[in-house]
């Protein structure tokens, strides 16, 4: 079914826009990613193909890094730090009550596709510890309250 | 007269409303008639007063913060925009204890200028070390680096100026530059805030170092969890080109060098020079086995610089002033200034940089503040994951590379983190094993299978299983883990297990036979 959901050609001019970069496969990932959300697993004899590689190879690349997905996201993407500095803080307390809220663990989707949650090791705000991420801003200084405040208004930023 | 009001760009700052800040300041001013420039600079450093907005007056800049958009009309009621008083006025900006007290070589524009405007770079002394260097043979550019004394900011401190001479001397078709902006190291922020803050630093330093020795292609190595710096950079990046700095014939000197920014995608163990070499590559980032170096086999199998964004971005001061000049900073083997980030339980965390030789307890203290909660500093982790938690009574080691390596420790990359009495370290050990866990690249065994049984043998010990006998078998597995590994990740994973033990063994229930041993 995801065969359908995603656009062939657009996939394709990504790889040939990008196929002649020397180490071009990272960079052709993250162009799908980009543009789709994430890398569907039935793009890979595409890439495989226009990179003259074997698709164990391209499969073995998009499972070895923690950022590529090979599953749609929700529509928001919370990724909670769990390194020392924001463990520091209390990230631990706040990943409890961020899984309570959403009902999920790392690596899931809300039922509703509204939230995707995945852990992330260090974001670099350890000055304003504990720090989230929700889709591409950064908050620093999370309490419980605030996650609750951010998530109910995702798109609003920073 | 229009009126200068600088707000951070930073993406700290950012995480704490200053976008909204300089919008509401923005709406404020037009709501008054007022004319305003409003300068998105990067952050001087100071996260606590962070978001800080600075107005530029005669008598220099005139900090004020932390500033929510609830105090934007009130700020202008009080003429902040003529430098005066408010209860969120910190007075002038370069008279604030913490910064004046600092020696800032690498950071010196940082939160000044900025950090996309190359005419600002220009005016702050920028590109006056790539226009010696231009000047001089590939060999001095060598010299000159070596001279300063600087090392890798990297674990490893290796001097910089050794492994740019084995590629200078390496003779090949291609070389390369490839600066590791993969700083994944909880509590270190400082590559972050000079790819935010100031990245024509880092694009000199890597265009003098192609030109040092014969490279004409670099790389920047950027995590992708820095969004604000890959856009601050890609802007830097197109400016340098537009104006001659990059490119063919830079400067009409007939040197070529060309740059380019590539995302890793949140691997941690890519922080390893040969895992990110591979990742760069286009693969998995499994480790290398070593030999050959990277300098002599490095990218795409050619001879290849590889630092750190902080060893790269202080080339273009000791090129500009002279090694001399740098290496007269600092203590004993450990040359210039550390960007020291202070970060965790800390009342006023930031960025301090300082001549090697500080106390950790002068950081901690004098500028850290103590902890945020109050309550006693019980342990402090310094350089990253894979750095040893230190005590109380380590406190006063100074922060130079040989001094903590004899109390079994690593300076690192310069990150201090700072826990409370309230911490766990039989916790904090299980996380380090456990952090080992995921993020090892499973090429050698020690690192990949010992974390996953190290993660077990501490929870046996923490719930009373045969506690001497796994604490006995922890430390074997540690010291398998120490000596077996291809890398630092399964290689450096003892030093925050092993110390978090030895330092407060209490956290474990060791019993009084453990604390003797």
């Amino acid at each position: 079914m995801t065969e359908q959901q995603w656009d062939r050609e657009s996939v394709r001019a990504i790889i040939a826009g990008l196929q002649d970069k020397p180490g071009a496969l990272l960079p052709i990932l993250h162009g799908i990613q980009d543009a789709l959300g994430y890398v569907p697993p039935d793009s890979v004899p595409l890439i495989a193909e226009g990179l003259n590689l074997s698709r164990a190879e391209v499969h073995g690349v998009i499972s070895f890094y923690h950022y590529f997905r090979q599953t749609p996201p929700g529509r928001h993407t919370i990724h909670l730090c769990r390194a020392e500095s924001c463990k520091s803080m209390g990230a631990d307390a706040l990943e409890t009550h961020v899984k309570t809220r959403l009902g999920i663990d790392y690596h899931e989707t809300t039922p509703d596709q509204a939230f995707s949650l995945e852990p992330v090791y260090c974001l670099g705000n350890c000055a304003c510890s504990p720090s989230i991420m929700v889709d591409h801003d950064v908050h620093g200084r999370i309490t419980p309250e605030r996650f609750d405040e951010i998530i109910a208004n995702p798109g609003v930023g920073a | 007269m229009t009126a200068t009001v600088y707000i951070p760009r930073d993406s700290s700052a950012l995480s704490l409303g200053a976008e909204r800040v300089a919008n509401a300041l923005q709406a404020e001013a037009a709501r008054r008639n007022i004319a305003i420039d409003v300068v998105r600079n990067g952050s001087r450093g100071m996260y606590w007063l962070e978001p800080l907005v600075e107005v530029a007056t005669p008598n220099g800049r005139v900090a004020y913060g932390p500033v929510n958009v609830g105090d934007v009309a009130a700020l202008f009621d009080a003429g902040f925009l003529q430098g005066h008083p408010h209860p969120l006025c910190q007075g002038p900006t370069d008279e604030i204890p913490y910064l004046k007290q600092q020696e800032r070589l690498t950071f010196a524009r940082v939160g000044i200028t900025d950090p996309v405007s190359l005419d600002d770079y220009l005016a702050h002394e920028g590109y006056r070390g790539l226009r010696r260097a231009l000047d001089m043979a590939p060999a001095a550019i060598v010299d000159e680096v070596a001279q300063s004394g600087l090392r890798g900011r990297g674990g490893a401190a290796f001097p910089t100026g050794i492994k740019w001479r084995t590629v200078l001397n390496t003779p090949a078709g291609q070389k390369y530059i490839v600066c590791n902006a993969d700083e994944g190291d909880s509590g270190t922020f400082s590559d972050r805030m000079i790819m935010e803050g100031d990245p024509f630093v880092l694009i000199e330093g890597m265009t003098i170092a192609g030109l040092a020795v014969g490279a004409t292609q670099g790389y920047i190595y950027l995590r992708v969890e820095y969004p604000h710096a890959h856009r601050a950079l890609n802007e830097a990046i197109q400016a340098a080109y537009q104006a001659g700095y990059l490119g063919r014939d830079i400067l009409g000197s007939g040197k070529d060098f060309d740059l380019e920014v590539r995302l890793g995608a949140g691997a941690y163990v890519c922080g390893e020079e040969t895992s990110l070499l591979e990742s760069l590559e286009g693969k998995r980032g499994l480790v290398r086995f070593k030999p050959p170096l990277p300098a002599i086999k490095g990218l795409f199998g050619q001879p290849t610089i590889i630092n750190n964004v902080i060893s790269l971005a202080s080339v273009p001061i000791i090129l500009d002033k002279g090694g001399d000049y740098y290496r007269d900073f600092g203590m004993g083997r450990s040359r210039g200034t550390l960007p020291i980030q202070l970060a965790g339980n800390l009342k006023h965390p930031g960025l301090v940089e300082k001549a090697f030789g500080v106390t950790l307890r002068e950081i901690l203290y004098d500028y850290g503040g103590g902890s945020a909660t109050g309550r006693p500093i019980r342990a402090v982790q310094v350089g990253g994951p894979l750095g040893a938690y230190l005590p109380e009574s380590q406190f006063d080691t100074p922060l130079d590379y040989e001094a903590f390596a004899a109390l079994w420790a690593v300076l690192g990359h310069g990150g201090v983190v700072a826990f409370d009495d309230s911490v766990d370290m039989s916790k904090m050990a299980r996380y380090g094993m456990e952090f080992c866990a995921v993020e090892s690249c499973g090429k050698c065994t020690p690192c990949r299978i010992g974390s996953t049984r190290g993660v077990e043998v501490i929870d046996k010990v923490t719930h009373g299983v045969e506690r001497d006998k796994n604490l006995k078998l922890l430390r074997d597995l540690c010291d398998t883990m120490l000596n077996g590994s291809l890398c630092a990740l399964g290689g450096m994973t003892p030093y925050p297990v092993l110390s978090a033990l030895n330092h407060f063994p209490e956290d474990f229930g060791a019993s009084a036979t453990e604390k003797a041993a």
